[in-house]
């Protein structure tokens, strides 16, 4: 059996839809005034660990691709990988507009001095070339090869992200160490496949 | 019922005329935000409105009972309002113990039969810079301890909180740091101790403590961050030197045994200069000793404050 490409093709609407509900409930819970007791805190940590657990699902559909009769995956990669990214800019301008009200001079400061929110910042920035080559045309101007090399910050970025969640987490680090622990298997699965097939 | 100066002095303006513009948009934005997202707190015509500051207002008995740092529940805020439920906080007794003229275990109807309990509505502004308006029932810890007659040798209390893991799933498992054992310990300096804002609270909102606030038992220091305040406490020891406090051993760079609230002194996790109070959408400063400036600190007249944070 293979899962053919024009089946994962045509659930792209659903999936991408799937993907955005998250973030269409939150923002509608907390305009409701229904997360919690300190909402904003609450809306920047969903945001913030659902674009950590969508860096981890690209990584596990390049893993599962490798497979010949899961290949059709690969066509939902970058759809995933961009809503990652619009969950890193959710949660960052929550931060901005939610947490500090623009105060600019204080978010600068907070970026430079406190080393969670300095990790966080460089993933962002991390994360930027990756959006800017991620349409076909860029692709084919740059090559292949060339847009492969720029993809490999990816490797970077998810352990980034969870070191930004470890560092955040005052004590019982088990959750951040449970996504540490997804990442290594993930990269010894790719290590172990790579090295099989030579 | 003692009215301290600090709350009737007016608060400083500490707005510039950017922030007051800031401010105003940010509190129209607010406003039209729904009222149950960020209520204007009752502040007057309240029984204790005679104990509140110009510039703070009463958090609901909701929040303070429903969004809790206590990790014996487990970490998460409503982790304790949740899972607290086996708790059982009577019977209960205090072991009082170290270098005073009277040890031995108080039954804690005793204790509360023996004191007058008094409101007192504290600022509580916690590590992670979020804070709460809590009118706590309780007495001066300073009774108790004239009560039990330290000897001259004593400087410093330690404070334990009861290890239950029956009862406290947090507890199955070193949920804190895994090389700092159960129970969760702290401590202050005797004089500290003896400072008629330091109180032993019983209950809040003229309610008995729920069990997520630390029932049936716990301290309240106002001017230091919340994990000062101990909760559900069955030991008090008398001690020469300074003892060492579960968050100071988790992380001696982060949390020290004094940890007074200081806008000053950076925190590596969280800013400390300013603060959230729970239910405002704009951020506040952070006032030096949490606002309790005036009344504490004289405690640490001659003391490098960076160094001992």
């Amino acid at each position: 059996m293979i899962l053919s490409t024009k089946i994962v093709k045509r659930s792209k609407p659903v999936i991408l839809l799937l993907l955005l509900l998250p973030s269409m409930l939150w923002s509608t819970m907390f305009v409701q005034g229904n997360l919690g007791i300190n909402p904003i805190e609450k809306l920047m940590d969903e945001l913030g660990q659902m674009a950590l657990r969508l860096i981890i699902l690209t990584l596990i559909i390049s893993s599962l691709s490798q497979y010949e009769f899961l290949r059709s995956l690969q066509n939902i990669r970058r759809m995933i990988g961009l809503t990652a990214f619009y969950y890193v800019v959710c949660h960052f301008l929550t931060y901005i507009a939610l947490d500090h009200f623009f105060n600019w001079k204080f978010i600068v400061k907070d970026i430079v001095k406190r080393p969670f929110i300095t990790f966080g910042f460089i993933n962002f920035i991390l994360f930027l070339p990756l959006v800017l080559t991620s349409t076909n045309a860029i692709v084919k101007k740059i090559t292949f090869k060339i847009w492969k090399k720029i993809h490999y910050l990816i490797y970077l970025i998810a352990p980034l992200a969870v070191l930004h969640f470890y560092l955040l987490t005052k004590a019982d680090k088990t959750e951040p160490l449970i996504y540490l622990g997804i990442i290594l298997l993930l990269l010894l699965w790719r290590f172990y496949y790579k090295i099989l097939r030579k | 019922m003692k009215i301290f100066g600090s709350e009737i002095t007016p608060y400083k303006k500490y707005l510039t005329r950017r922030q007051f513009i800031q401010s105003s948009i940010a509190t129209s934005i607010a406003t039209t935000l729904p009222s149950n997202l960020y209520a204007a707190h009752e502040k007057q015509n309240n029984q204790y409105s005679d104990q509140l500051s110009q510039n703070d207002s009463l958090n609901t008995y909701e929040e303070i009972t429903t969004y809790n740092n206590f990790y014996e529940f487990g970490t998460g805020k409503s982790d304790p309002s949740n899972f607290s439920n086996k708790f059982k906080p009577r019977p209960w007794s205090i072991s009082v113990e170290g270098l005073v003229t009277k040890p031995g275990m108080i039954d804690l109807e005793d204790l509360i039969s023996n004191f007058t309990i008094e409101d007192r509505v504290y600022r509580l502004r916690c590590v992670e810079a979020w804070s709460m308006v809590i009118p706590w029932q309780g007495f001066p810890l300073k009774d108790l301890i004239k009560k039990v007659e330290p000897l001259s040798d004593a400087k410093y209390i330690e404070f334990e909180t009861v290890y239950r893991p029956e009862e406290m799933p947090g507890q199955k498992r070193k949920i804190i740091s895994f090389y700092v054992p159960w129970p969760y310990t702290e401590g202050l300096r005797l004089d500290e101790g003896l400072h008629p804002l330091t109180i032993l609270s019983t209950g809040l909102f003229g309610h008995d403590l729920l069990n997520q606030n630390g029932a049936p038992l716990r301290l309240v220091v106002p001017w230091k961050y919340g994990f000062k305040s101990i909760k559900s406490i069955v030991a008090i020891r008398f001690l020469k030197e300074q003892p060492k406090t579960s968050w100071s051993l988790i992380n001696p760079s982060e949390y020290a045994f004094y940890s007074n609230v200081n806008p000053n002194v950076d925190h590596p996790r969280w800013t400390q200069a300013t603060e959230r109070r729970i239910g405002e959408f704009l951020r506040r400063p952070t006032l030096m000793f949490n606002g309790y400036e005036e009344e504490v600190s004289y405690l640490y007249k001659n003391m490098d404050l960076t160094k001992h944070y």
